[in-house]
């Protein structure tokens, strides 16, 4: 009897009251992200005239893709084709992605399941690394990217993304769960290292390869990177994407229309994987 | 040891002495060789760790120690850096009035969006944890995570809080008679930073928030149950005796993201506020090395800048990790 009850009820000391007044809060939080984003779709759609209404309308009446049109106008204006800014993205985000994946996973697996000296050093050394954000070591990483001669190049985005020490992190605590027996029986089989690592280990972990392709992903998706590329035939999406925002309020319409489009990708994205991050993420903890 | 030999020792001490110091050396030695057999046994997994790890140095651990470096020195990247001692620092806080500026409007956002934001995410993780249809629970994670990977989409606050009438702040805030003319949100000082504060926090459901929902659902559900056996009224005391203590891992790991990033908030208030923002309303210490970086190329001054934000960041986790340590106890 007991055990039907609780299966009915998890957690029986949970007020029917409690989780009304939860919901609610949740309710009213989730209409506070949420609005700001459907503002932005709803904008995206506007035709001008709507955008400059008083009072002002949250949601479009009319909805039209001029905007998205107008966009792609202001864009093959430019003297550097518009697909160009795509390529730039799309394949430094890739190129990123993919060596990030494969060299932290290396990584990780050796720092999750070999023993060697100096590993639990390395480790600390990587957790420290989450504690400061990207801006401390811009300076830097500029004049080392000026005196290997990567300035202007896509290097300079790529190779920095690929040594971020978060996916190297999130990789290494999920491999940690990789059962011991499984890697030794391969081992006694023959197999060489590289070999349990790519055939016994990596298909273990599918959960965490999305992962940190997702924080991958977003980092160099939404890289503008001006600092370091010079060249107009090698900026990325987003820095073109700016220059139109940067125009101010006569372009309201073509900004929403912007973020629409800088915000699906990455959003799908999520979509799609979203049980398998969270799953990495149970292993996230830093334990003491 | 060695130090205290004195004369009046005894022979014998003494010999011990002597005797002891080439034992010493060998030991050492004999460790050293035995290290490195080890290390060359462990050859692959060197070979394993070896991309990251010299990608790593080169991009991470190196830039830390030039900017230490760099930061005693004068460097305008044109001429040779020249040192100059602990002359940067002390500009800093005694000859840069927008430095203290922004190290306040750093500290103001970092102490109100960092523990509410944090806080506010391990909340909602655990409201979204006790909704019973796992469906209702992946939209609601999305919709609370979307803002935070969106990109560039804080751009719509600019619009919500657009100087003009068509905004929608000022529009609908004057139908309702509240003012009488439209405020110019980003250029008033007593505005800027109430309104940043909204949009830091409307984006602060970031990695730390995932970890926690994560966390949340991997909590051992007989636990619960022992715990409403041993007497556990509520739903706050569950909270706090079962739930929070048996995800001390990812409340520490949200706390670093969330300290993190807390203090190196900086392209929503360019985007927003401008950059430079009026009287440096919105100027953060991170907004200020990046105008000595990348503007004035003051690279000396700005590595002051970061190795100050560096000792920040770090010194500012490992406290809260140690206040951590003592959830549920």
């Amino acid at each position: 009897m007991a055990i039907i009850k609780h299966k009915k009820r998890v957690k029986p000391n949970h007020s029917k009251a409690g989780d009304f007044v939860s919901i609610t809060i949740l309710v009213v939080m989730g209409l506070f992200m949420a609005l700001p984003l459907v503002l932005a779709i709803s904008n995206s759609l506007k035709p001008l005239e709507e955008l400059y209404i008083f009072p002002p309308r949250f949601l479009v009446s009319n909805p039209t893709l001029d905007n998205f049109h107008d966009v792609f106008v202001l864009m093959s204006q430019s003297w550097v084709p518009f697909s160009r800014y795509i390529f730039n993205t799309v394949f430094i985000t890739l190129t990123g992605t993919i060596g990030h994946l494969l060299v932290a996973s290396l990584c990780a697996y050796a720092l999750a399941k070999h023993r060697f000296p100096g590993r639990n050093l390395i480790f600390w050394i990587i957790v420290t690394a989450l504690m400061f954000s990207t801006q401390v070591t811009a300076i830097p990483n500029y004049l080392i990217m000026s005196k290997i001669g990567w300035l202007d190049s896509y290097l300079a985005l790529i190779i920095p993304a690929i040594a971020k020490p978060l996916g190297l992190f999130l990789m290494k605590q999920f491999m940690e769960q990789i059962p011991d027996s499984l890697l030794e029986a391969a081992r006694i089989d023959g197999a060489k290292e590289t070999t349990v690592f790519l055939r016994i280990a990596m298909p273990q972990v599918k959960p965490a390869w999305l992962t940190l392709i997702i924080f991958c992903f977003q980092d160099l998706w939404n890289l503008q990177g001006s600092n370091y590329i010079y060249s107009e035939e090698l900026k990325t999406l987003p820095y073109a994407l700016s220059q139109i925002s940067a125009a101010g309020i006569s372009r309201a319409g073509a900004t929403a229309a912007v973020a629409v489009i800088m915000m699906i990708v990455p959003i799908t994205i999520f979509i799609i994987s979203q049980s398998n991050i969270i799953e990495t993420m149970a292993s996230s903890g830093i334990k003491e | 040891m060695n130090k205290n030999v004195s004369a009046e020792q005894s022979p014998a001490e003494q010999t011990k002495q002597e005797a002891f110091l080439p034992l010493l050396g060998r030991y050492i030695k004999l460790k050293l060789r035995l290290l490195g057999k080890e290390m060359w046994r462990c050859r692959i997994s060197y070979l394993f760790i070896a991309p990251f790890c010299i990608l790593f140095t080169l991009f991470y651990l190196v830039p830390v120690c030039t900017s230490v470096g760099l930061s005693f020195t004068y460097f305008n990247v044109l001429e040779e850096p020249r040192f100059v001692g602990w002359q940067n620092y002390i500009n800093l806080f005694f000859a840069d009035e927008v430095f203290l500026i922004a190290v306040k409007n750093t500290f103001l956002f970092a102490v109100i969006t960092g523990p509410v934001g944090y806080f506010l995410a391990l909340f909602i993780a655990w409201m979204i944890n006790d909704i019973k249809n796992p469906k209702i629970r992946a939209v609601m994670t999305l919709i609370f995570y979307a803002p935070t990977i969106s990109g560039q989409a804080y751009i719509v606050w600019k619009y919500i809080f657009s100087s003009d009438i068509y905004g929608l702040a000022n529009g609908w805030l004057m139908k309702l008679g509240v003012i009488y003319e439209a405020k110019l949100w980003f250029q008033d000082t007593t505005y800027i930073m109430p309104i940043l504060i909204i949009v830091v926090l409307w984006m602060s459901m970031g990695t730390g928030f995932l970890s926690f929902i994560a966390g949340l659902q991997n909590v051992d559900r007989s636990l619960y149950e022992a715990g409403y056996m041993d007497g556990v009224k509520n739903r706050f005391q569950e909270l706090w005796y079962i739930t929070l203590p048996s995800m001390k891992e990812q409340l520490m790991f949200g706390a670093v993201m969330t300290i993190t990033s807390s203090f190196s908030i900086h392209d929503q208030l360019a985007a927003l506020a401008g950059f430079p923002s009026v009287s440096y309303a919105a100027h953060t210490v991170v907004s200020h090395l990046i105008d000595y970086g990348t503007i004035r190329f003051e690279m000396g001054y700005a590595s002051a800048i970061a190795t100050l934000l560096f000792i920040v960041m770090v010194l500012c986790n490992k406290l809260i990790q140690s206040v951590l340590r003592k959830v549920g106890r």
